[in-house]
């Protein structure tokens, strides 16, 4: 039922775990299954310098998340506030059609992380 | 590599024993059992000693068994059949929230026609209180339909004292039996059971058969309407084969059914006992006793089921969950939920069903590699403070 590059994300997923003092984190509930995500980024000079994700729900959120921070890494906010997730589903060589909700949760938890970095600058300034 | 198949519940492999015994049906002997000529005299013969055989596994007469194509079918003629024909004494029927969609969705739709259900809880545990079957007793209560053990916690529920509370009340008692039959001693007469299903591919047989034991004198009405076949309650050219299949099917469960049963027990609680002791964080759900033989349940804390499936299947292991994300409908199981069981738990769930087939190898392959797939997730989950 995956395409070979979720499997292949699912089994090898890139940037797991977590940034110790992050720029901004993100953390996002799926409320149609139950799924949890969360996503910490560190940024610089405008930039996604590093980012790392956490996810508690199924190969589709795994590879999804895997995929996101891929895709967000070295990318400046305003173009990674573009990332839907139908462009990660699309990276992904698609989801089947009950797993589309899982590629939600991975763009909500980036750009909750975003808003929480943009907060916390607001707030410094 | 070797499948490892831990899936016993959700279907067994054909027994080759019950493959041979099929395979003539399958070629030159094609006739229709009720044609007068040979050929069909012979079906017809083939047909009756499967009949005997399944009568025998039950402690009834053949001439209450009827075959059907499955577990479904058989639930569906049971609930249907009898709400139809009692209608005129009452609309009340009392289930449990546990039961297989088979019963819960027909009994859906029995609402929808006018019929009021009442859906007993369990016990953290998964089993009915009598109590509470007999506190959900009305006036125009007509059927009480409990199933013998759970498919997912493999939970046996106490049948001899739910049939001996609806023979008191003179109402009719039917249990889906599909997990249990062929597993543990059933005899309706023992446990006062009306209305009893099974399945053929639980037990080794094949696919597509099954059987609704229908105690002598229970008022009811069949589904369909057509020939004459399986005195009208299941209309249509028999399937032969299927129906042979799910006799010898039957003989095999029955023959050293209790030595059959401990082997895979042991089998079975090596696999609980090597989980608990090498994970951390996971709970076995269900009845430590009143349980089927096969099957091993579990929650593993802070991962999600589907996860754990695809990393098993890549170890050639094929097993199940209970977990949101498998489901289709993104629910959770309803069986865990009313075990109390919290929906993030539920989430992590594991059902490995043992079979005949399985060996302490296959065990131990378990125990290897499910610990690192655990870890590895939980290294990746969010909710797993430890291993940050
Ligand atoms: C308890 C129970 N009832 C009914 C069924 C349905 O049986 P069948 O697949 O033969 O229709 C199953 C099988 O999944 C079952 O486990
Ligand atoms: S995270 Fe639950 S279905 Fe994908």
């Amino acid at each position: 039922m995956y395409t070979d590059k979720v499997m292949e994300h699912f089994l090898n997923p890139k940037n797991v775990g977590e940034i110790e003092n992050p720029d901004g984190v993100g953390q996002v509930g799926n409320p149609r299954c139950g799924d949890i995500m969360k996503i910490t980024i560190k940024v610089d000079d405008n930039r996604i310098t590093d980012i790392k994700f956490k996810t508690f729900g199924c190969a589709a959120a795994i590879a999804t998340s895997s995929m996101i921070t891929e895709m967000a890494i070295g990318k400046t906010i305003e173009e990674a506030l573009q990332l839907t997730n139908k462009a990660v589903a699309e990276a992904l060589d698609g989801l089947p059609p009950v797993k589309m909700h899982c590629s939600n949760l991975a763009a909500d938890a980036l750009h909750a992380a975003i808003k929480d970095y943009q907060e916390r600058v607001g707030a410094s300034q | 590599m070797k499948t490892i198949y831990l899936d016993h519940a959700a279907t067994t492999p054909v027994h080759p024993r019950v493959l041979e015994k099929m395979l003539p049906y399958l070629k030159g002997q094609y006739g229709n059992p009720s044609s007068v000529y040979r050929l069909g005299r012979e079906a017809k013969k083939a047909i009756e000693d499967a009949r005997e055989r399944v009568a025998q596994l039950l402690g009834a007469e053949p001439r209450e068994i009827v075959f059907t194509s499955g577990g479904t079918e058989s639930d569906n003629i049971a609930l249907q059949g009898v709400a139809r024909a009692n209608r005129g004494r009452g609309k009340h029927i009392i289930t449990s929230s546990i039961e297989h969609h088979a019963i819960l969705h027909t009994a859906a739709a029995l609402e929808k026609e006018g019929f009021s259900v009442t859906y007993l809880p369990v016990d953290k545990y998964g089993q009915v209180r009598i109590a509470d079957l007999e506190a959900a007793i009305r006036e125009d209560t007509i059927l009480i339909s409990i199933m013998y053990a759970n498919n997912e916690v493999g939970t046996i529920q106490p049948i001899q004292e739910i049939g001996r509370v609806a023979r008191e009340h003179g109402i009719i008692f039917h249990t889906d039996a599909v997990q249990a039959a062929g597993y543990v001693p059933i005899d309706v007469n023992r446990d006062n059971i009306d209305l009893l299903s099974l399945s053929g591919h639980k037990l080794y047989g094949p696919k597509g058969i099954g059987a609704l034991y229908i105690r002598k004198g229970t008022r009811m009405a069949p589904l369909m309407g057509g020939g004459a076949q399986e005195r009208n309650w299941r209309p249509g050219t028999e399937n032969v084969p299927g129906i042979i299949g799910l006799g010898e099917a039957v003989a095999l469960a029955r023959e050293n059914m209790e030595e059959r049963a401990e082997g895979i027990r042991r089998l079975r609680d090596k696999l609980i006992n090597g989980v608990l002791e090498r994970i951390d964080h996971v709970r076995v759900n269900g009845h430590l006793e009143q349980r089927l033989p096969g099957n091993a349940h579990f929650a593993f804390e802070f991962i999600e089921g589907e996860s754990l499936l695809l990393n098993l299947d890549l170890e050639g292991i094929a097993a199940s969950s209970g977990s949101a994300c498998t489901s289709g409908s993104l629910e959770p199981s309803h069986v865990l939920l009313a075990m109390g069981i919290p929906h993030e738990i539920a989430h992590g769930s594991l059902r490995l069903t043992l079979g005949e087939d399985n060996t302490e190898e296959d065990v131990e392959r378990v125990l290897a590699v499910l610990p690192p797939i655990v870890k590895k997730l939980r290294d990746m989950s969010p909710l797993c403070r430890e291993s940050v």
